[in-house]
């Protein structure tokens, strides 16, 4: 029978801890000022009714504000657009974040080129990118409806109908994702030895045999991580939606997404009760698509 | 399958990979391609699966020219150094997949992964991912997925060299006992010399692209074409001993020691060579049969035999001695050559004078 290892004595372990807590301090007390106490506030927040931001008095605590916020129309209609936004936007760019990688991986010639206007969103401002595509965006003079009446399509009023100014938010908002999506794929495309390849193609394995047998299930865990990563940040939609309407949430007020809803809340109704409200279901949406995601992540692995 | 490579040439820019290599390989042969790291051995491996293309010369599969047939439709199945197992399949998926890509049956797919499965010993395993395997099961789950799709030709590229001694020695065996079971003609690459000449029906010998000798493993041995060949063979190696031809006799440059041999054919007096002699040629006599006696300078026990330092002259060879003699340092060991393992090779061009 092995001996027990002995357990060190209490004053030195207690040193040792205390040692390693000293070393970690800056971060921890960065940590607790910027990230803990404001998460804890805004809870506490969205359960104060009436709450004064200048002298932080408050009438009470109750359910008052989540109750006004759910009934808002606006904020309702702030939830239905950020899920079809988050819904249209994470499919599409991921799909199309893993062919372009996939593409660029293969070295063809001039994927340099490729590489560099790929990545050039994500070194942008995005408000800056946002006028410019206010621009692309125009009915009367926009390069979008330009290449559109090409085809024969009559011009759309991207940003002034309210039936297209969503569709215009999602490619907009898949655009400004793209970057960071594909280097993330390209990443992992790298990683997957090229001997596999080989290997399939030795067997006689087409292209298309080999995308979808081996090098997909491969890039698996990647994908799956940009998915939570996009989803995190596609719910927080805001600062897509700002340029490109001058500010306002689309043409007719038809547009508001939760994080505008929550700014809105906060900045000019000067309502921070129900701005926490609002923020707190934000993170409970998040919260649970992220735990479906990983779900659906642990059932796939079992399967295969 | 009988395979012909035919004055096959590979350069990789300015750099010749495989130099003018003409071989052939009769139906059912394994073949070990032999050389040190870096001698073209897995160029010429690719070339036979129409992974790389080739630069000059022919490649020909039962006199049919593939030389430019692309990997799939040659029916070779490969086996790589690190297997390259998908990772993300089962052993059942990784067997079945050739099978898949040829649109073979299910049902017929599963049949035939499970025989072959069976002849390799991984019939246990096949609901398991390749990292839940040892690098010995990996091996045979390779070489199942090599075999399944019934190649003509089976190459291993190193197939043994990611295992521990014990697990090469068993690997060895059983690729010998399947090769011989399939009987599929077999083109195995190493650089352990030992590996090559258990397994081999016959060897190649390459050096810097080029063939060096193409023989059966003992005629490798006993006849070597040239001085890399007898340098690269044999544990532990070769004594190699320079010096100069005078007269009838092999002499060191400072005539410290001189052997008296007979070429077939006369050696010009002053032509500088190499006196190659096998360890185990050199043998303690006694003292009336000896052809000359040396100073011991020092020696190793290795099991039942020991490896003694003889000084011939100013160099010093070694040669393996009984350990019942028990020798000391600096005692005089009288010696006999036996006549085999004996050769003398021209300094310049490497080429075997006897």
């Amino acid at each position: 029978m092995k001996d027990k290892p002995q357990a060190p004595d209490q004053p030195r372990r207690f040193r040792a801890i205390g040692e390693a807590y000293l070393y970690l301090a800056p971060f921890l007390l960065g940590l607790a000022i910027f990230t803990l106490y404001p998460v804890i506030r805004v809870f506490l927040m969205s359960f104060q009714s009436d709450y004064n931001y200048l002298n932080g008095t408050y009438a009470g605590w109750s359910l008052e504000n989540y109750q006004n916020v759910l009934t808002d129309p606006k904020f309702t209609q702030a939830i239905r657009n950020t899920l079809l936004y988050v819904l249209a936007v994470v499919p599409i760019s991921t799909i199309l974040a893993v062919v372009i990688a996939w593409l660029l991986n293969r070295r063809l010639h001039g994927s340099a080129i490729f590489q560099t206007a790929y990545f050039k969103p994500m070194v942008t401002s995005i408000t800056a990118v946002g006028l410019a595509w206010r621009l692309m965006y125009n009915q009367q003079y926009g390069i979008l409806n330009y290449v559109l009446s090409v085809f024969g399509v009559s011009k759309i009023g991207w940003l002034t109908d309210p039936k297209w100014s969503l569709p215009a938010l999602v490619i907009f908002g898949i655009w400004n994702i793209l970057p960071f999506t594909i280097i993330l794929l390209l990443s992992g495309l790298q990683n997957i030895n090229e001997l596999y390849y080989t290997a399939a193609r030795v067997d006689g394995a087409k292209e298309g045999r080999i995308f979808r047998r081996i090098t997909v299930p491969l890039l698996a865990p990647t994908i799956f991580l940009v998915c939570i990563v996009n989803t995190i940040s596609s719910f927080k939609v805001f600062s897509e939606l700002y340029p490109l309407f001058k500010g306002d949430p689309g043409p007719v007020y038809n547009l508001y997404t939760v994080v505008y809803y929550i700014r809105y809340m906060m900045m000019e109704k000067r309502e921070y009760g129900y701005a926490a409200a609002a923020a707190v279901v934000l993170f409970l949406f998040i919260f649970v698509f992220t735990m479906i995601q990983l779900f659906v992540k642990k059932k796939l692995r079992n399967r295969s | 399958m009988k395979v012909r490579l035919e004055q096959l040439t590979k350069c990789f820019g300015n750099v010749t990979a495989v130099r003018d290599f003409t071989a052939t390989l009769e139906d059912g042969e394994l073949v070990c391609l032999l050389g040190p790291s870096g001698c073209g051995k897995s160029t010429i491996l690719n070339m036979l699966s129409g992974i790389l293309p080739v630069t000059q010369g022919n490649i020909y599969f039962d006199d049919v020219e593939v030389t430019r047939v692309p990997p799939d439709k040659r029916g070779v199945g490969l086996v790589f150094q690190n297997y390259a197992l998908y990772p993300h399949m089962t052993v059942r998926q990784n067997i079945c997949f050739p099978l898949e890509i040829q649109k073979v049956p299910k049902a017929e797919r599963l049949r035939r992964a499970q025989e072959i499965a069976k002849l390799v010993h991984v019939d246990a395993l096949m609901d398991r991912r390749p990292v839940e395997l040892s690098g010995g099961q990996q091996q045979r789950v390779a070489i199942a997925r090599a075999l399944v799709k019934r190649p003509r030709l089976l190459l291993l590229d190193e197939p043994l060299s990611n295992l521990d001694a014990r697990l090469r020695l068993e690997m060895r065996e059983e690729i010998r006992r399947i090769q011989q079971q399939t009987g599929v003609t077999t083109i195995f690459v190493t650089h352990d010399q030992e590996e090559a000449m258990s397994i081999s029906d016959r060897i190649i010998l390459m050096r810097e692209g080029v063939l060096q000798q193409n023989d059966l493993p003992q005629a490798l041995y006993n006849e070597p074409a040239n001085c890399f060949v007898a340098d690269f063979l044999g544990n532990p190696p070769i004594n190699r001993i320079e010096g100069v031809w005078r007269d009838g006799s092999f002499c060191l440059k400072d005539g410290s020691f001189s052997l008296k041999l007979t070429p077939d054919s006369p050696i010009e007096n002053g032509r500088s060579v190499i006196l190659s002699i096998r360890p185990e040629s050199i043998l303690a006599a006694q003292p009336q049969d000896a052809v000359f006696s040396c100073p011991v300078s020092r020696f190793y026990a290795m099991g039942k035999e020991e490896i003694a330092y003889l000084r011939f002259g100013s160099v010093e060879v070694r040669a393996f001695v009984p350990a019942e003699l028990d020798l000391k340092e600096g005692d005089r060991l009288p010696v006999s050559l036996r006549g085999r393992g004996i050769f003398l090779f021209d300094a310049q061009t490497g080429g075997r004078l006897i």
